[in-house]
């Protein structure tokens, strides 16, 4: 058995398909998942784009897009079934099977062991299905972009009733039931993973690795799949009686009395908002099940490139356990104007706020990291940086958002969907471009293009701000959100041009990310090779692993820890950075 | 400029291994570490919980459409009684077993496992002829918001419930093959513990929907 230990040993027994495709190693499962989940973002992406020259040009006839799609566009102009599936499907792809997938599936999974020091998952098997189960359910999402009779239409939120109700618009049949479904696989997949996630780092961490020697990555991705295993189930259920009321002929959420084609539906009786509350109870830890990973690779990534222990350590860990305690209780600042008693949106105001009291908190920790710091521009710590810029633009309109008085004003227009996307979409994703970044080297054993990356995140920093900054503005102004022709409302008209304005830069951004995935997929062939083992210079364990690291992560012996994993710029010492596995008697002699 | 820093960790040696401590072996190693739950034990409570959730999620449902104007009680199949009957006494039968296992008594070990599954199996037969009971009364999954709940709640019960039988029959299977021992038993503990989780799980499903 002890033989087995070794890293070597298994390295030349598999073949190409056991070693890189129906792989059990954690970190081809992260990359797969990586690479899913990228491909997932070229479609959303690329979705969001016709949905962005709809809304600057309603009413262009394109008689190229008319050949191309002749569905979708009808004579050269979306119908407009077509952009609410659009809607719908951005969406869904972006916070499902982009940003969840990418943070805990492709970089919890590539980290979890490297960084705590194991050879691999707690259950491998599990794990690689999975990816294989996340990779179906992908593909059931996918197909829904295909299906005749159209996409799904009922938002990323899929309200009910109008997803209750197969016969209540083109896409509610067959694809409202491929959204279930693909739904129902990811959270199975989820399921897998999170239990291998917590199990993994509860059980197999290093001699010396403590609790409160783990990096912030870890704590966060602990915490995240904990608020998973607590909030996705939850789904489900919502998803199970949805289904049923679809296919069973049940009334959970179909009120009595709905009149469809001059006929009213056999449903009875039940309530429609039952599945607002049930899909918020989700949805809210789910935000955060999105933005905490990405805090916690930013806290790593900044530290490093800032030669600085993170800004109060402690506070960050206690700060990101009372988010994901108060995640459960806000659910309700979605809802406020659902008719929910005003005595209970005051109750959900207070919780709401509450929560930016620890966002708050980490937001400081942060500043506090970067105050007086000798900063490394590279383009990893830039992304880092820029991840607490968008976190601090989006969170602050949040603050607004959760006093029920101003969100009743506010509420489904564009002001919501410029928070939500500079905290939940943008935020995690300059934190996974940081990570991409800085990780990369240890993933491929190259480099990615400094050049290419820092021009990327220059472009992608100020397209994102001209992208969704004017966004509050039109929102004010009252456009909703989910409209498929702003013009058609007289009081909009006059904001049109900044609607035009947005949607340039966001041409203009969307082409910016080409730059990105040149650099990706050159440098995995052809970049800069990694000499080193620690190319950085950072302390946590992965960069004490062979680049890349073989089968089994770390050779014969497993690191052992003596130290937390900040200690960078220790005063007295001649590099500015102690490994973790560094023992203490070379620092006695300070 | 001094740099901002608001604190510095101690630097210690690494704590003294302990006797169990394997940490960090992945599947290469045996489970077991410094933390005082097993993998598999965490592994099955994590399981748990989902399904908790999944459970939690629907009897909030169930509670929140109670209020409705057009909620309808059903007359519940009367077999349900024997039925919890059953499901308790098998509760008691894979007690009994992991009990004997602890003995090292093999023997009534395996009959008190085969009992328990072959009671488990009986529960799940008997809530389909409970299913039937309502059929034949006219009570349709449609019917009432009560009724779908009723056949969706044990619908899922028992499929998660059957999980634990195939899972009982496969730790049948080890210990007839003599893989189990006093000191071997982790499959037969994760097992009563997935099962007696959901026995109690009916309980609750069973109590919510009579005290409606
Ligand atoms: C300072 C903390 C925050 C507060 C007070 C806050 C408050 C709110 C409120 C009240 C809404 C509902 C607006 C409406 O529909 O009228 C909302 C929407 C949203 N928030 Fe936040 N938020 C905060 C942070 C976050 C974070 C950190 C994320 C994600 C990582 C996030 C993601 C979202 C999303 C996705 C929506 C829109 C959901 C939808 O309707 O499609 N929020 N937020
Ligand atoms: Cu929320």
């Amino acid at each position: 058995m002890s033989e087995s230990h070794t890293g070597e040993h298994v390295h030349h027994e598999l073949g190409f398909w056991r070693k890189y495709v129906f792989s059990t190693d954690h970190k081809i499962i992260g990359i797969q998942y990586l690479i899913t989940a990228m491909s997932m973002a070229v479609v959303g992406g690329t979705l969001s784009m016709l949905m962005r020259y709809q809304l600057a040009w309603p009413s262009m006839i394109s008689p190229t897009l008319g050949k191309l799609m002749p569905d979708a566009f009808a004579g050269g102009v979306m119908k407009p079934e077509f952009y609410v599936s659009l809607v719908t499907m951005h969406g869904t792809i972006m916070v499902f099977f982009l940003f969840t997938a990418v943070l805990t599936g492709g970089f919890g999974n590539f980290l979890i062991p490297l960084q705590i020091g194991a050879r691999d998952m707690a259950f491998p098997f599990l794990n690689a299905l999975s990816y294989w189960v996340f990779l179906l359910s992908c593909i059931v999402i996918f197909s829904a972009l295909f299906v005749t009779t159209g996409a799904p239409l009922g938002g990323w939120t899929s309200y009910a009733p109008l997803s209750a109700i197969p016969a209540a618009g083109p896409g509610q049949g067959t694809g409202v039931t491929l959204w279930i479904t693909a739904i129902a696989l990811f959270t199975a997949s989820g399921l897998m993973g999170g239990l291998n996630y917590i199990t993994t780092i509860l059980t197999m961490r290093t001699r010396g690795m403590s609790m409160m020697r783990l990096p912030l990555t870890q704590w966060s991705l602990l915490i995240t799949a904990i608020l998973a295993l607590l909030a996705f189930p939850v789904l489900l259920a919502a998803g199970i009686l949805l289904m049923f009321d679809r296919m069973g002929g049940t009334s959970f959420f179909v009120p009595a009395g709905i009149i469809m084609n001059q006929m009213p539906i056999e449903h009875s009786g039940g309530h429609p908002l039952l599945w607002q509350h049930l899909f918020w109870f989700f949805g809210h830890p789910e935000v955060y099940i999105v933005v905490l990973p990405a805090m916690g690779m930013a806290s790593d990534i900044l530290s490093t490139f800032c030669r600085k222990p993170i800004f109060s350590y402690r506070m960050m860990v206690y700060s990101m356990i009372a988010i994901a305690v108060l995640s459960f209780v806000v659910w309700g600042h979605h809802m406020f104007v659902s008719g929910m008693n005003p005595f209970l949106g005051s109750v959900f105001t207070l919780t709401t706020l509450l929560i930016a009291v620890p966002s708050a908190i980490k937001t400081f920790n942060w500043l506090g990291t970067v105050w007086g710091a000798r900063i490394r521009f590279t383009a990893a710590g830039l992304f880092a940086i820029g991840f607490v810029s968008m976190f601090v633009s989006g969170g602050l309109s949040g603050i607004f958002l959760g006093t029920s008085a101003a969100d009743i004003q506010l509420q489904d227009t564009y002001f919501v969907v410029a928070h939500f996307h500079l905290v939940m979409a943008i935020a995690p994703l300059f934190a996974a471009f940081g990570g991409l970044y800085f990780w990369f080297p240890k993933m491929f054993g190259r480099f990615m293009n400094e050049t290419l990356g820092r021009i990327h995140f220059w472009l992608t920093f100020i397209g994102v701000y001209c992208v969704f900054f004017p966004m509050h503005i039109i929102g004010i102004g009252g456009q909703m959100r989910r409209i498929y022709d702003p013009t058609q409302y007289m009081f909009l008209v006059p904001q049109q041009p900044v609607n035009v304005f947005i949607s340039i830069a966001a041409f203009i951004l969307g082409a910016g990310q080409l730059i990105f995935l040149f650099n990706f997929l050159f440098s995995i062939f052809a970049g800069k090779r990694v000499l080193e083992r620690n190319p950085w210079h950072a302390t946590t364990l992965e960069w004490t692993a062979p680049t890349p690291p073989g089968h089994g992560n770390f050779g014969e012996e497993l690191p052992v820890v003596y130290r937390w994993p900040f200690d960078y710029s220790v005063p007295g010492e001649k590099e500015d950075f102690i490994p973790q596995t560094v023992p203490a008697t070379v620092v006695a002699k300070q | 400029m001094p740099i901002l820093v608001e604190e510095r960790r101690p630097v210690g040696p690494p704590p003294p291994i302990k006797p169990a401590d394997r940490g960090g072996e992945g599947d290469f190693g045996e489970s077991g570490s410094a933390f005082p739950l097993s993998k598999g034990q965490i592994g099955v409570w994590i399981l748990l919980t989902a399904i908790i959730m999944l459970f939690a999620g629907l009897s909030s449902a169930y509670i929140v459409l109670r209020g409705v104007p057009s909620w309808q009680n059903i007359e519940l199949p009367s077999l349900l009684w024997p039925n919890t009957a059953v499901l308790l006494l098998s509760s008691v039968a894979v007690e009994l077993s992991r009990r004997a296992i602890r003995r090292n008594d093999i023997q009534s070990m395996k009959s008190w496992l085969a009992v328990g599954g072959a009671l488990g199996l009986t529960f799940l037969i008997g809530q389909l002829a409970a299913w039937r009971q309502l059929v034949n009364a006219g009570v349709y999954l449609p019917s009432t918001l009560q009724s779908s709940f009723f056949y969706i709640l044990s619908g899922l019960h028992g499929l998660h419930l059957l999980g634990g039988v195939v899972a009982l029959g496969i730790v049948l299977v080890m210990a007839l093959r003599n893989r189990l021992t006093s000191l071997r038993y982790e499959p037969l503990k994760l097992c009563a513990t997935y099962w007696h989780v959901l026995d109690g799980l009916w309980v609750y499903l069973f109590l919510l929907l009579l005290l409606s």
